[in-house]
């Protein structure tokens, strides 16, 4: 110091300039920034590069003893030292220094008995990319890779070689069709007669409870239930039909050992030539495999298939929070700021509320179900709903208790960013509105309430976003891993609030750490991610521009 | 340029004075009796008596924290609004005393409106900002709503700069017209007593012209009580001028004479500027 007098003034003048400050400032911004979007990246990668329809690889395998071919699809590869393999590579060869090894995707579980399997370079003869290769994704048992050969109709040869493909192209095509009148007629409208059939025994049941059941009343019920009947007869004829008709087709393929399966085109959901597909094409089929996974049901224990009944269960929960949490929270919010005297209850209130927000919110699930499922669901069941004893209405998780569960979780936050509002009004325009003889109500429903608006929108955001990303709770009071019906379809009353539903969050968690198949579900947790971060930046996004409307409408007097 | 504006004014002034003496009546509009206000246990207000005559303009000056706002704000009672205000004595308006318990406070507020010191329309339409205490009233008619809000507004002069442009929010006019537009929203609903906490202190002086024009012309229909620190303003618009100081009222009586030939020392010396 002594030495340097020079220097060590101009660091304390940097010092004291405050530029390190800006400069820890902007690296900690950086740091998350960089952190961020790097996690966005990863999880965007990893979940949406899954749905690329990859080439397909063949490999040829041969030495002294035996020979293999092996169809698949590369996942991953990596460099391994040789003597880490001994006893483990197919051909217990004793290779030296580092070789690669890939993590290949077979598919064919149902002939090889799983989809993934680990491939060494040790006697590699030959690779290649057969253009006639053709991937097959089926209702059950996973993809399917093989040569195609022929179509048959029934037993009757109608195309093989260079035709078969576009024949069966067709035939697929038709398939799928009746697959989804099929489906339509099941959930939809054989769907709406069980209900009603339902809710006719439940009506009976209720006359009887209610001893008013007389002779009157029963012939309309079997009446009714005779028409439905009727209906759901010629529904079921209907069905059979198109069950002989999609059952019709089917074709006969060579697997990478050589023997040739049969496959019904009634289990195949998607086909495709990947290796004689160009960019373009590629690019097509990967955002139609992309909007099949946004819109469809999942399938295979939720390994495949769509997550549509999680996103709009995640979409619709957040959405009834958002109503219920709204009204709980302002009237709140207005009684501590406007009405209650400020003394030391109303401080210790206001403690209570803060630290509301800090429970784990595990702990609200655990009051949910027994508050809200087992003494408010099972009280309602027994008054409103006898009829259904001994199997429960509303005394079992639901989609009304997991959204009044989570908006008891976010109340404190919108209580909270009212109250700020509420203290933010101008006194001028309150007394502006009291000298023109309005009532405190008046006042409050005309020139407070709106000018707070805005902040009230602050803490709905901020419950949204807490919400939507909240599953722990949600496991104790309605969100299972497969839901049979969506909470709102076409049958009165549209919106059935007493059903489970699937939920963005839980779905992570199942398909990652309950499934069975664990590489083929690892990317479907990532994508599932991204989606969840999808949906939950849209709904805040919609929130914060409805904010910055009522901002722009009731922007503060600044004049 | 000033200086003309303001020898035009005290012209016109001059000329109304004797006009309103004409016209106006010696009728007495609003009575204070012995009025003592404390906020907790300080008193704000010290035996307030006096007594206003319909359709006059009467101005309180002092110096800053004397009460005039507080006095001013006893008339409709905005005081009841702080928690620890209490209010002794009286103050009678049409043979009653408005701090009766009977008193419907509501109402008193649409018989005394109120305009404050810094412009404070809602944030919704011009058209809304008048028609909110009419609405309040029930009076929920169209066409009733716009005759009545025409008629506020030219009484306000400020019809002719608006009139295409009701549907616009209150926020985008100038102060000046934000104020007007808060003296039209309070005459819409036709009070009896106009009270005006420093009208003009937050605007400019084309602006102030343009309220203090405005005073005048509403004199013939209202009366008027402002608190003002600009003694030029008390002096072109008042007929009446109350001095007061710390709390209390030192001196009450015509304009002219408070300004040319006060009584006290108090209020000549703040008159001429030794304090305040």
């Amino acid at each position: 110091m002594i030495q340097q007098p020079g220097i060590s003034k101009k660091a304390t003048a940097w010092f004291k300039s405050g530029t390190p400050w800006i400069w820890m400032n902007a690296g900690a911004i950086a740091i998350a920034l960089v952190a961020v979007f790097g996690l966005l990246l990863l999880i965007l990668f990893r979940g949406m590069s899954h749905f690329w329809p990859a080439n397909v690889e063949a490999f040829y395998y041969e030495n002294d003893s035996n020979s293999l071919t092996v169809i698949a699809e590369i996942v991953e590869s990596e460099i391994v030292p040789a003597e880490s393999l001994h006893g483990i590579a197919n051909t217990g060869g004793d290779a030296e220094g580092n070789i690669e090894r890939y993590l290949v995707k077979t598919g064919n579980r149902d002939i090889l008995g799983s989809d993934f399997r680990w491939l060494y370079d040790i006697d590699l003869v030959k690779r290649e990319q057969p253009e006639e290769i053709m991937v097959l994704e089926r209702i059950e048992w996973g993809n399917f890779y093989g040569y195609l050969n022929s179509v048959y109709e029934g037993d009757t040869l109608v195309a093989s070689g260079a035709e078969a493909w576009q024949e069966f192209s067709e035939r697929l095509r038709r398939t799928i069709d009746i697959r989804e009148r099929i489906l339509h007629l099941e959930q939809v409208e054989i769907g709406a007669i069980n209900y009603k059939l339902e809710r006719l025994r439940l009506r009976e049941k209720r006359l009887q409870l209610d001893d008013e059941l007389s002779d009157e009343a029963a012939g309309e019920l079997a009446e009714k239930r005779e028409e439905l009947k009727l209906e759901y007869d010629a529904l079921l004829k209907e069905t059979r039909v198109l069950y002989q008709d999609i059952n019709r087709d089917s074709i006969r393929a060579t697997v990478m050992d050589g023997s040739e399966v049969t496959v019904p085109l009634e289990k195949i959901v998607k086909a495709w030539q990947p290796n004689k597909m160009s960019i373009p094409n590629k690019l097509g089929f990967y955002a139609y495999t992309l909007w099949s996974f946004v819109s469809e049901d999942p399938r295979e224990a939720n390994t495949e298939g769509g997550i549509f009944p999680a996103i709009f269960g995640t979409v619709l929960m957040v959405i009834l929070m958002a109503i219920l949490v709204t009204p709980f929270g302002v009237i709140a919010a207005v009684y501590l700021r406007e009405y209650a005297r400020q003394g030391v209850l109303i401080r210790i209130i206001r403690i209570a509320v803060n630290n509301l927000a800090g429970v784990p919110s595990i702990v609200y699930g655990v009051f949910g179900l027994g508050f809200f499922v087992y003494f408010l669901g099972g009280n309602i069941d027994a008054l409103f709903y006898p009829e259904a004893q001994p199997a429960p209405t509303f005394g079992t998780p639901g989609l009304m208790w997991s959204s009044l569960t989570l908006a008891l979780l976010t109340l404190p936050v919108v209580i909270v960013a009212t109250e700020e509002g509420l203290s933010r009004i101008p006194r001028s325009l309150r007394e502006g509105s009291l000298g023109l003889g309005a009532t405190k109500v008046e006042t409050l429903w005309r020139v407070v309430l709106p000018m707070a608006s805005p902040a009230i929108m602050t803490g709905l955001i901020l419950a949204v976003a807490r919400a939507a990303g909240e599953v722990a709770p949600l496991m104790l009071v309605g969100v299972v891993k497969l839901a049979p019906s969506l909470p709102l379809d076409g049958n009165f009353p549209f919106l059935h609030l007493d059903r489970k539903f699937m939920h963005l969050g839980f779905h992570i968690y199942d398909v990652g750490f309950q499934s069975p198949n664990v590489e083929a579900a690892r990317p479907l947790v990532y994508a599932t991610s991204f989606l969840l971060v999808v949906v939950i930046v849209t709904l805040n996004l919609t929130a914060i521009n409805l904010r910055n409307r009522l901002r722009e409408k009731y922007r503060a007097l600044d004049n | 340029m000033t200086d003309t504006i303001t020898t035009t004014i005290d012209e016109s002034v001059l000329k109304g004075s004797s006009a309103s003496a004409a016209a106006g009546t010696d009728e007495i509009c609003m009575q204070v009796n012995k009025l003592n206000l404390f906020y907790g246990d300080a008193q704000a207000l010290t035996d307030i008596s006096f007594e206003m005559k319909k359709n006059r303009v009467t101005a309180f000056i002092g110096p800053s924290g004397c009460g005039k706002s507080t006095l001013l704000r006893c008339f409709n009672r905005m005081n009841d609004l702080v928690d620890s205000v209490r209010v002794e004595g009286e103050i009678i308006l049409d043979d009653s005393n408005i701090y009766a318990p009977d008193v419907d406070v509501t109402s008193l507020r649409q018989r005394v409106g109120m305009v404050f010191q810094k412009p404070n329309p809602f944030p919704m339409s011009i058209f809304e900002n008048v028609a909110y205490g009419l609405r309040l009233q029930g009076i929920n008619k169209r066409r009733h709503l716009e005759e009545k809000i025409e008629w506020a507004l030219k009484g306000a002069a400020l019809w002719d700069e608006v009139k295409d442009r009701l549907d616009e929010s209150a926020l985008g006019l100038s102060g000046g017209q934000q104020q007007r537009l808060v003296i039209a929203r309070a005459i819409a609903i036709e009070p009896e007593i106009l009270l005006l906490d420093e009208p003009a202190s937050a605007l400019d002086p084309i602006s102030t012209l343009k309220i203090e024009e405005l005073i005048y012309e509403l004199k013939s229909q209202y009366t008027i009580l402002i608190v003002t620190h600009n003694m030029q303003q008390a002096a072109r618009v008042s007929d009446e001028t109350a001095f007061m100081y710390l709390g209390e009222m030192i001196e009450f009586g015509e304009t002219n004479k408070i300004f040319t030939n006060p009584e006290k020392k108090q209020t000549e010396d703040y008159i001429t500027g030794r304090y305040g």
